[in-house]
């Protein structure tokens, strides 16, 4: 640093008027900040007046188990002070229950075992009561054993992500051979076509966080979190897209780059199926969610439009391979499985917002990549054709999302 | 079931939630905790009654420490407080108390500290006792910092009712009173602040027993006061958090109430409760003699519960023709499983 500040045109300056170096003007001040901070600390506290009130107590229940006879709750501290939980009762009924730590500091968790006869299918309101005597309440709509997390869990979900994730992207990429004997102007409506379906994926996302984000315990931010995951996603996708092009820069001045845009658009709905799997995920952990048949055929109805999405940018390129279709299947519908894993064993509504942000700022992008593509030979995005495809686009996944709402 | 929609349960996804049995069995083998067991005073068979299936209970192993509270509920059962006397120059019994308004915080359940309102540090508050005809003086000093009264059930002049604005009124901290009357009707009756806002005044733990006794007394027995109050511990005045007879919650499960069998045991048994006032008291396998408000010496029914709204009180007598663990405990079954259950031990 020294250096650099000799480099400096005022390095000649005489001693008298830089008696310190460069670095000491930014130590300086830190020092100073350190300090003051600290003499705040220790004694700041005496120079304000006291508390004007009762402690603040909140608890956020992040996770529950069921398992016969006995509820698990983990509670986190998410208020400025400790509380200590005296005594819990569920429904009216004072219970036992063990737990490893009954005072918790702020952000502060510990999970509390309960000894509740609970009866399957029914409410359960948990009461927290803390030494003070505040009530701290949580309910459980309808009670349901939590499924073990055994190999056969894990199975389940996996065979219940590849049918909701995988299989229907791949269906629909089977398309693609129809596409490429399409007009262009055939194309192009298409492709409005895709751009409607990822905007009414990212409208739906968001809406879905900003619930989310309500329930989250506020402790870590509810819709910060998916503004934050999206502006992650969006930039890092914007990175990796600059990246391919300057690789594959030849393809992209020949007027191709159709695999960077089907892999920008893979990776997007790969985001966003992320977020479907928890959906389903969860759902299943509290039983709410029926296995059937219809389930499975209205999600593949609803997803084989977003195989379509990704290869409709194959249409005026080269063939491409089989492997490499079969790899941006994967991308885009795999990690529905990641999702349902996670969304039935570390349920958590804080990380739920995240990754569903990461979707929402994923799904901007690609749209952000592909609207050029729209243009027709009067360099116009918005023309009659393109409407029409955006339109059915939006339409497409609002009916098909009808038939899955589990 | 009903079909929660995706996004529903998305959004209760973090509160319902899930599986993972690692942390689960840890926790479990993690076995007693530091800082759970507490000795228990008393002490009684029936110790860690309940549990699961076996009914409610507090933490096992928890119970307050009467010591702090400075007063066992159990000792409050059998304490009746005849105050002093001296004979007046027309022959007839001046009986004195002196009752202290005092706030005070105190443990109503295992850990849960409630900021109380007493009379005399206790919760309820001492347990008057006097003789039909006696003259009574009731000295009343407010040392708590909100103004007080002490308004008794019985038959008194206007200005000695304990009410706002009416005789003597509302004492203001650092005052003191003395209230003064006839013991009349005989019965058993009760006493308990007036100022507003009532319904907190009395929450709040300022209320005890008043018992005349008739001239010629009640037949020997064993006797027993009870009075059955609660908490709302949240301040939210929509019911309490927290039942009991004589405050402590689930205390004669950890020290059952010991009676001999064949022995006449007489209750005194008042209502206090505030916020949800109707409450009952059901005795196992006994029936018991009534006498509503102790005013007549013939009981009116035989029975094995009675239900009270707020204020009422009555006597309840019975023997016990069988040893054992016999259970009491409110018919409002929500209320004992919040606390309003205990046990007699015949021996």
């Amino acid at each position: 640093m020294e250096a650099r500040g000799q480099a400096r045109p005022d390095a000649g300056a005489p001693m008298g008027e830089q008696r310190f170096p460069r670095w000491a003007l930014a130590v300086l001040p830190l020092a100073a900040i350190v300090a003051a901070l600290t003499g705040l600390a220790l004694f700041g506290g005496q120079t304000l007046p006291e508390r004007a009130g009762p402690p603040v107590e909140e608890l956020a229940v992040e996770r529950t188990v069921l398992r016969p006879g006995e509820i698990e709750l983990s509670a986190r501290n998410t208020g400025p002070d400790p509380v200590t939980v005296a005594q819990v009762f569920v429904n009216d009924v004072y219970v036992d229950f063990i737990t490893p730590q009954r005072t918790l500091g702020r952000l502060a968790s510990a999970t509390f075992t309960l000894d509740y006869p609970w009866q399957e299918g029914s409410p359960a309101l948990i009461t927290l009561v803390t030494s003070t005597g505040v009530t701290i309440e949580h309910e459980i709509e309808a009670t349901v054993a939590t499924p073990e997390a055994d190999a056969a869990f894990y199975a389940t979900m996996g065979l219940l992500g590849t049918y909701v994730g995988v299989v229907p992207v791949l269906l629909g990429m089977l398309f693609l051979p129809a596409l490429r004997d399409v007009r262009e102007r055939w194309l192009r409506l298409f492709m409005a076509f895709t751009v409607g379906l990822l905007i009414f994926l990212a409208v739906d996302a968001s809406l879905e966080g900003l619930e989310l984000g309500r329930v989250a315990s506020g402790a870590f931010g509810g819709a910060e979190l998916l503004v934050l995951g999206a502006i992650l996603a969006y930039l890092s996708l914007a990175a990796l897209d600059r990246h391919l092009a300057g690789r594959r820069e030849q393809a992209v001045r020949a007027g191709a780059g159709g695999w960077r845009l089907a892999l920008m658009i893979a990776v997007g709905i790969g985001l966003h199926n992320l977020g479907e799997g928890l959906a389903i995920g969860s759902a299943y952990a509290v039983g709410e969610l029926a296995l059937g048949a219809f389930l499975v055929v209205g999600f593949a109805a609803h997803n084989t439009t977003e195989g379509f999405a990704i290869v409709a940018p194959f249409a005026r390129e080269e063939r491409p391979g089989l492997a490499r279709l079969v790899a941006l299947g994967v991308i885009a519908g795999a990690p529905a499985i990641l999702g349902a894993f996670l969304g039935a064993s570390i349920n958590n509504p804080e990380l739920s917002t995240f990754l569903l942000g990461l979707g929402v700022g994923a799904i901007v992008g690609v749209i952000v990549q592909l609207t050029p593509v729209l243009r027709d030979q009067a360099g116009r995005v918005l023309h009659p054709d393109s409407v029409a495809g955006l339109l059915a686009g939006m339409a497409a996944l609002y009916l098909t999302g009808l038939l899955v709402n589990v | 079931m009903e079909k929660a929609s995706r996004r529903r349960f998305l959004a209760g996804g973090g509160a319902v939630a899930a599986a993972l049995s690692l942390p689960v069995a840890a926790a479990r083998s993690g076995a007693a905790p530091a800082g759970q067991a507490r000795p228990a005073g008393g002490g009684g068979a029936m110790r860690g009654h309940g549990g699961g299936t076996a009914g409610p209970t507090f933490r096992k192993g928890e119970i307050v420490d009467h010591a702090a509270n400075g007063f066992n509920p159990t000792d409050i059962l059998r304490d009746f407080d005849w105050g002093r006397t001296r004979r007046l120059v027309s022959g007839r019994v001046l009986r004195e108390w002196e009752l202290v308004a005092q706030d005070k915080e105190i443990e109503i359940a295992p850990r849960v500290k409630y900021p109380a309102w007493t009379y005399n540090g206790r919760v309820p508050g001492p347990t008057l006792r006097c003789r039909e005809g006696e003259r009574l003086r009731v000295r009343f000093v407010n040392a708590s910092a909100h103004p007080h009264t002490i308004h008794f059930h019985g038959i008194h002049p206007a200005e000695m009712d304990g009410v706002p604005e009416v005789g003597l009124g509302v004492i203001e901290p650092g005052l003191s009173v003395t209230y003064e009357f006839d013991a009349e009707p005989f019965g058993l009756h009760l006493y308990h602040c007036h100022v507003g806002p009532l319904a907190e005044h009395i929450a709040r733990g300022m209320y005890g027993t008043f018992i005349v006794d008739p001239r010629k007394g009640r037949p020997e027995a064993d006797e027993l006061m009870m009075q059955m109050n609660g908490f709302n511990t949240n301040f939210d005045a929509e019911g309490n958090q927290v039942y009991a007879v004589n405050t402590v919650a689930f205390h004669h499960v950890n020290e059952p109430v010991r009676v001999r069998r064949g022995e006449l045991v007489r209750i005194y048994l008042v209502n206090i409760l505030e916020y949800d006032p109707i409450n009952s008291l059901h005795i196992h396998a006994n029936f018991f003699d009534y006498f509503p408000t102790g005013t007549r010496l013939e009981p009116t029914d035989f029975t094995d519960t009675v239900v009270l709204g707020q204020a009422q009180r009555g006597i309840c007598e019975l023997r016990f023709p069988h040893r054992g663990m016999f259970m009491f405990h409110a018919h409002k079954t929500e209320f004992s499983e919040l606390g309003w259950m205990g046990f007699f031990e015949v021996t």
